[in-house]
C-alpha cells in the first residue's frame, strides 16, 4: 500500500488535554437554569397539598431540591473531568460521557466544514464550542465543547491549514 | 442545447387529471351531504368544474413557466409562477440521474428524471416529465458532460477502460425471471393483506352504519358460526382449524408474490460504461444508474428462512437515497455465486477464506443473553405469585428462548478487516454482512456503556457516507488497533482525492492476489 507514514504516531492512550475551567463552571449555570423550573414546579405542588394535611410538607419539594443541588454541585466537575480531547498532526480524539463512554476520532483528511459556536452563556465565559463535519452518517458532526475562545479559533485554522496542505 | 426549454406538453395534462382528481371529491362531498338542500348536485358540479378549471390553468402555468437550460457546466431549472426559483446543479456533483415513470405518464410515454445530487430527497432537482426519449438524451449527455470534466483522470484509470461514452447497453450482471420472482415472492410471505382489510373495515364503519368494534355483533357473529361448527364433530373442527391455517398461507403468499412481480418484474441489472443501471418495476417502471465509484459500502442481507437456501441481498450503500431505504438493492434476492461478480465490479472483495474474522467478546454474548433474559425472568415472579399456576412458564420459556437466541446471535456476530476493507456481520437467527472500504470512511468512535467498560468490550462506529458501519462486542484492545489501522488508511488520503483514480486501485488486480488477511500495519499495533 502507499501510504505515507504517519508523522506523529498517534498514542492512543496518550493525555488527554482537558478542557477550558470555565466549561464547568459553564455546565453549573446550565444545570441551575434547567433545575428552576421543576423547584418551581414542586413548590407550587407543595402550595396546593397543603391544605390537604395528606403528608408532612416537605415531602415532594425536599427530593427535588436534594437532586438539584446533587446535579449543581456535583456532576458538571464529574462531567468535565470526564471530558478531555487530543489534538493529533492529522486528526482529532474528542471523548465524552459519564455512564457511556464515546472515543471519537475524526481525521482531518475527511472534515468537511468546521463550526466554531457560541451561545451567550459561552460567550460570559469565554468558551465556545468547535464542531466537526464530515460526510459519513454516525458522527455527522463532532462537537467539542467548553474550548477557551482564542483555542477554538486557533484549532479551527490549524485544521484548515491541514485541509489547505493536502487539497494542494 | 443551450436555450430555456420546456418540459414535454404532455405533462400538462398529468397535472390537469392529478387537479380533476382532487376536484372530485370535495364535489362528491357536496353531493352527499346537507349542503345546499336541492340545488347541491348543481353547487357540485360547479365546484368541480371551477377546480378542475383553476388546476389545469395552474398546471398550464406552471408548465409554461417551468424551463430548464443545459450549458457547458451545469443544468439550470427555472420555474415559479408568481415567485421565481432557479436552481443549478453542476454536473460534476450530480451523483445518479434516475428515470421513474409511473403508470399514468408511462401511457403517454413520458418520464420523470431525477438528479441526485447527495442533498437528501426534497433538495433533489427533478423533472416532471420528459419524453422518454429526451430523457434518456438527458441522461446520456450528464454522463457524457461528466465524463468531459473527468477526461483526464478517467484517461489514466484502469479500472475503466476507455470505451465510447455513448455505449448504453453494458453487461447484464443480475436479472430475474418470472420462476425467480415466483420464489423470491414465496419467501416475502407477508400478511399485509390483513391490514388493509382493517383499514377497509375501519373505513366501512365510518361510512355505513355497521360499527365494526361492536363486540356483540362479532360474537353473536362467531358463536352462530361456532354452533354450526360444533355440529360436525372433532375431525371436522380440527379440519376446519387446518384448513385456515392453510388459507392463512395461501394469502400470505400469494400478498408477497404479487408485491414482488409489482415491484421487481424485469428486474435487471447491467454494468455499463459508467456504472450500474438498474431497471424494474411492473406498472412503476424504474431506471437508475449508480455510478461505481459513488458506492461507499456492500450490505448483504438475508432473511430467516431464506438464509437457509442460501438466498441472499445485496445492496449498494450510497449518498444518493433509493425509493425509501438508505441503499440500492442491487440484487434482491440471489445466490451468493450470482452476487460475487456484482461485487467484483463494484470494485469490493468478498470475504473469503483468507479473510480473519474475529467473534465477538464472550463477555458480551453472556452480558446479553443475561440483560435479554432479565425481563421475562423479573416477569415470572409476579406471574408465578398472581396467575393462575402453571402460567409462569410461559415467561419462563421466553427467557429460556431469549438466553438461546442470543447464544445463537453470537454465531453471527463477527468482524474483520484486512489491507483493503472492514467487514461486520451481525443478525439473530442470519446473518447481515457490511463491507466497507477503509479508505472511504470518516470517522472511528469507539463506544463504551457502563457494563462494557467493566468487561472490557466496545461497539466501534465506523463513520460511512450515506450508511451506518457498526461492530459490536469488540474487545477493547481489539477496538483500539482497530481504529489506529483505519485511522492510518484515512489519514493517508485527504478526501478531496477519494474519487481520484490513484486512491481507487484497479478492480482485477487487487482481486487476482490472494491478500493477507490482516494488514503489515494491523499486525505492527
Amino acid at each position: 500500500m502507499d501510504q505515507t507514514p504517519v508523522p506523529v504516531p498517534a498514542d492512543e492512550d496518550g493525555a488527554l488535554t482537558k478542557l477550558h475551567p470555565n466549561y464547568s463552571h459553564a455546565l453549573r449555570v446550565r444545570a441551575t437554569l434547567t433545575a428552576i423550573p421543576f423547584l418551581v414546579g414542586a413548590l407550587v405542588l407543595e402550595g396546593a397539598f397543603r391544605g390537604e394535611g395528606l403528608f408532612p410538607s416537605g415531602v415532594i419539594a425536599g427530593p427535588v431540591l436534594l437532586i438539584a443541588l446533587a446535579l449543581i454541585i456535583r456532576i458538571p466537575q464529574t462531567r468535565y473531568n470526564a471530558r478531555g480531547y487530543q489534538m493529533g498532526a492529522d486528526r482529532l480524539r474528542v471523548v465524552r460521557g459519564l455512564l457511556f463512554r464515546s472515543d471519537t476520532v475524526v481525521p482531518f483528511g475527511r472534515v468537511q466544514h468546521i463550526d466554531v459556536h457560541q451561545g451567550p452563556l459561552d460567550r460570559f465565559f469565554g468558551i465556545a464550542t468547535l464542531t466537526l463535519h464530515t460526510a459519513g452518517n454516525h458522527n455527522a458532526s463532532v462537537a467539542l465543547p467548553g474550548l477557551g475562545e482564542e483555542l477554538a479559533r486557533a484549532m479551527r485554522e490549524d485544521i484548515r491549514a491541514h485541509i489547505r496542505r493536502e487539497t494542494q | 442545447m443551450s436555450d430555456p426549454r420546456n418540459t414535454a406538453p404532455l405533462s400538462v395534462i398529468i397535472g390537469a387529471l392529478g387537479a380533476i382528481r382532487s376536484a372530485v371529491l370535495p364535489a362528491i362531498a357536496i353531493a352527499f351531504s346537507g349542503i345546499g338542500g336541492e340545488g347541491r348536485y348543481l353547487v357540485a358540479i360547479g365546484v368541480g368544474v371551477a377546480a378542475t378549471v383553476i388546476g389545469v390553468a395552474i398546471s398550464y402555468a406552471n408548465w409554461r413557466r417551468l424551463t430548464y437550460t443545459i450549458s457547458e457546466t451545469d443544468i439550470r431549472v427555472e420555474s415559479g409562477v408568481l415567485s421565481r426559483a432557479a436552481r443549478s446543479v453542476p454536473f460534476e456533483r450530480i451523483q445518479d440521474v434516475s428515470l421513474e415513470a409511473k403508470p399514468l405518464p408511462r401511457l403517454l410515454g413520458l418520464v420523470s428524471v431525477k438528479f441526485e445530487t447527495g442533498a437528501g430527497g426534497a433538495d433533489d432537482l427533478a423533472l416532471e416529465y420528459l419524453t422518454k426519449g429526451e430523457g434518456e438524451a438527458l441522461r446520456q449527455l450528464v454522463r457524457e458532460r461528466r465524463e468531459d470534466e473527468a477526461a483526464a483522470a478517467s484517461a489514466a484509470d484502469p479500472a475503466l477502460p476507455a470505451r465510447p461514452a455513448a455505449e448504453d447497453e453494458g453487461d447484464v450482471l443480475f436479472a430475474m425471471g418470472p420462476g425467480r420472482l415466483l420464489t423470491f415472492g414465496l419467501f416475502e410471505f407477508s400478511l399485509a393483506v390483513f391490514a388493509v382489510l382493517g383499514g377497509v373495515l375501519q373505513y366501512v364503519d365510518n361510512v355505513t352504519s355497521v360499527d365494526i368494534w361492536d363486540v356483540d355483533l362479532w360474537y353473536g357473529w362467531l358463536k352462530e358460526q361456532g354452533s354450526t361448527v360444533a355440529t360436525l364433530g372433532p375431525y371436522a373442527q380440527a379440519l376446519g382449524a387446518v384448513a385456515g391455517l392453510v388459507g392463512l398461507l395461501v394469502v400470505g403468499s400469494a400478498t408477497g408474490v404479487v408485491r414482488t412481480f409489482l415491484r421487481d418484474w424485469g428486474f435487471t441489472l447491467t454494468r455499463s460504461a459508467r456504472g450500474f443501471r438498474r431497471q424494474r418495476g411492473l406498472f412503476t417502471r424504474t431506471d437508475v444508474v449508480m455510478p461505481v465509484h459513488r458506492v461507499q459500502g456492500l450490505v448483504i442481507g438475508t432473511g430467516l428462512l431464506r438464509y437457509r437456501f442460501g438466498w441472499r441481498s445485496l445492496s449498494f450503500v450510497s449518498l444518493a437515497q433509493d425509493a425509501e431505504s438508505e441503499s440500492h438493492v442491487v440484487a434482491p434476492f440471489a445466490q451468493m455465486d450470482e452476487i460475487a461478480p456484482i461485487v467484483r465490479a463494484a470494485g469490493f472483495r468478498l470475504p473469503g477464506d483468507a479473510t480473519a474474522w474475529r467473534r465477538a467478546s464472550t463477555r458480551h454474548r453472556s452480558d446479553k443473553a443475561v440483560l435479554d433474559s432479565a425481563f421475562f425472568l423479573a416477569a415470572t415472579i409476579p406471574v408465578a405469585i398472581f396467575a393462575p399456576p402453571g402460567l409462569f412458564l410461559i415467561p419462563l420459556g421466553l427467557a429460556v428462548l431469549a438466553v438461546g437466541a442470543n447464544l445463537y446471535a453470537w454465531e453471527f456476530r463477527r468482524h474483520a478487516i484486512d489491507d483493503r476493507q472492514v467487514y461486520a456481520s451481525h443478525g439473530f437467527l442470519s446473518p447481515t454482512q457490511s463491507i466497507a472500504t477503509r479508505l472511504k470512511l470518516h470517522s472511528v468512535e469507539i463506544r463504551q456503556g457502563p457494563l462494557a467498560r467493566l468487561r472490557g468490550y466496545a461497539t466501534v462506529h465506523l463513520g460511512l457516507a450515506g450508511g451506518s458501519f457498526a461492530m459490536h462486542g469488540v474487545p477493547i484492545a481489539e477496538a483500539r488497533a482497530l481504529r489506529a489501522a483505519v485511522m492510518e488508511t484515512i489519514t493517508a488520503t485527504d478526501f478531496s482525492r477519494l474519487d481520484a483514480p490513484a486512491a481507487n486501485p484497479a478492480p482485477d488486480q487487487a482481486f487476482s492476489s490472494a491478500q493477507p488477511g490482516f494488514s503489515e500495519n494491523f499486525l505492527a499495533t
